[in-house]
């Protein structure tokens, strides 16, 4: 990668690869590091369940340890795309090339910390802005290390034909507090600090029942309007809530 | 041009390609292997599905050096001279196609669907055919077919 002049990883390649059959993008060169071992796989140690960046995401829905220790985040990657997107799409090229995709929420709502192989950075400070992370030239993300929640679920309103979310809300309860990761409905993925406000009082959907969600900053395409964006948001937070366990 | 080597439906092959050639020109054009079919070409319909290493991906969302030492598996491989593999059998008796250009797909996808669950319920069924897009049938027949397959193939 370093002596490459303009070079990508490629990981699943369902991001990557559709980019350069419509010539949106022209890399010099790709890497493909599906062959080392050390990028792949599951581990619990302590609090702490880490995830290997080239992990695909039917391995994530299927972990027995993932199931065990946050089945939130088990069935969030068993919701993302379709059997065989999740038999190749991993979890470092959904963190490293989209803030509006399903695991970004998880990410931020768990408080989770990004791996590389220069760095450790914290999730509050990866996701930066529109298809923008804290990544440098030719860094590559590593693993994912997330701290194991009090409870957690993830609620999303699918796109029909994509599966990515018009509004995906992740919240996650643990000892230091209630956070709420809003996804796919902004340019990045954010966090709702009114809600986790009134979670922290009081943890029950009824809590975050009468509370406006700001419209400003909120996508408006042909899949949803940013209004409507926002009443999902509302629906979307309730419903994880109430799933949390 | 780099080479790739692997493994489709049993037989070793290898080829110098152009590095960028996707897992489905590879099967189509090389192998000339046409069973698997390309739909959309942009990762949503899934007549191109084929078995890597026993699990169903989208051939054309993969390049062939990808697969390196792989083992493939492709429509052309599951019947036994002029026995139909019974998943394959399932559709013909029970109507799973009509142009059959998302059948192999389909079948490829069921047979990593029930590699994990041999028994799968109509509703995993349906679940599971989020990724593979059919214009004729509806679906309903596909689902029947996909259940009776299984159940054969548990004997
Ligand atoms: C039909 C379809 C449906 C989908 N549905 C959903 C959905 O419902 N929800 C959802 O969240 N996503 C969805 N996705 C996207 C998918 O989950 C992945 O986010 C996407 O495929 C990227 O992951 P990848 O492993 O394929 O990465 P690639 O396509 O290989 O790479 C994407 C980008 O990330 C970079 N990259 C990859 N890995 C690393 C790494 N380890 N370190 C640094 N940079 C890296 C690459 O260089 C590239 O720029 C869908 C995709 C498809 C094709
Ligand atoms: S041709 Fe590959 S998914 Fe449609
Ligand atoms: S049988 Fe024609 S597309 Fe499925």
């Amino acid at each position: 990668m370093a002596t490459a002049a303009d070079g990508r990883f490629l990981a699943g390649g369902h991001a990557l690869l559709p980019s350069l059959k419509q010539r949106l993008d022209h890399p010099s060169d790709l890497i493909d590091p599906g062959a080392i071992a050390e990028l792949r796989g599951v581990t619990k140690a302590g609090g702490i369940l880490t995830i290997g960046a080239m992990t695909p995401h039917a391995d994530v829905a299927n972990s027995a340890v993932v199931r065990a220790s946050i089945p939130a985040l088990a069935d969030l990657a068993a919701g993302i795309g379709d059997p065989q997107v999740r038999n190749r799409a991993t979890l470092g090229g959904s963190v490293a090339g989209n803030p509006t995709a399903d695991y970004p929420a998880a990410l931020l709502g768990l408080g989770a910390t990004i791996h590389t192989d220069r760095r450790q950075i914290r999730a509050d400070d990866f996701f930066v802005g529109t298809s923008k992370t804290a990544l440098g030239r030719g860094e590559i993300v590593t693993a994912v290390a997330f701290p194991v929640p009090e409870k957690a679920a993830y609620a999303k309103f699918s796109g029909l034909a994509s599966r990515y979310a018009i509004a995906g809300v992740f919240v996650g309860k643990s000892s230091k507090g209630v956070r709420v990761a809003v996804t796919g409905a902004g340019a990045c993925v954010f966090r709702d600090l009114d809600m986790e406000n009134a979670l922290a009082a009081d943890f029950a959907p009824r809590a975050i029942d009468g509370l406006r969600i700001p419209v400003s900053g909120l996508r408006s395409d042909r899949h949803a309007s940013a209004e409507y964006r926002a009443h999902l948001i509302g629906v979307m937070a309730r419903r994880a809530v109430a799933a949390c366990r | 041009m780099p080479s790739v080597s692997m493994i489709v439906n049993g037989k070793p092959v290898s080829a110098a390609i152009e590095a960028r050639t996707l897992l489905v020109q590879f099967l189509r054009e090389t192998l000339r292997l046409t069973g698997t079919h390309v739909g959309c070409d942009t990762s949503q319909c899934g007549a191109c599905v084929v078995n890597v290493d026993g699990r169903s991906v989208k051939s054309c969302t993969m390049l062939a050096v990808q697969a390196e030492g792989a083992q493939i598996a492709t429509i052309e491989g599951l019947a036994q001279g002029d026995r139909l593999h019974p998943m394959q059998e399932a559709f013909r008796e029970h109507h799973g196609l009509q142009c059959g250009f998302c059948t192999s797909g389909m079948v490829m996808g069921a047979l990593d669907l029930v590699r994990g669950s041999p028994d799968p319920s109509e509703h995993q069924i349906r679940e599971w055919l989020e990724g593979n897009l059919c214009r004729c049938t509806g679906y309903h027949n596909i689902v029947k077919s996909i259940a009776a397959g299984a159940k054969a193939m548990r004997g």
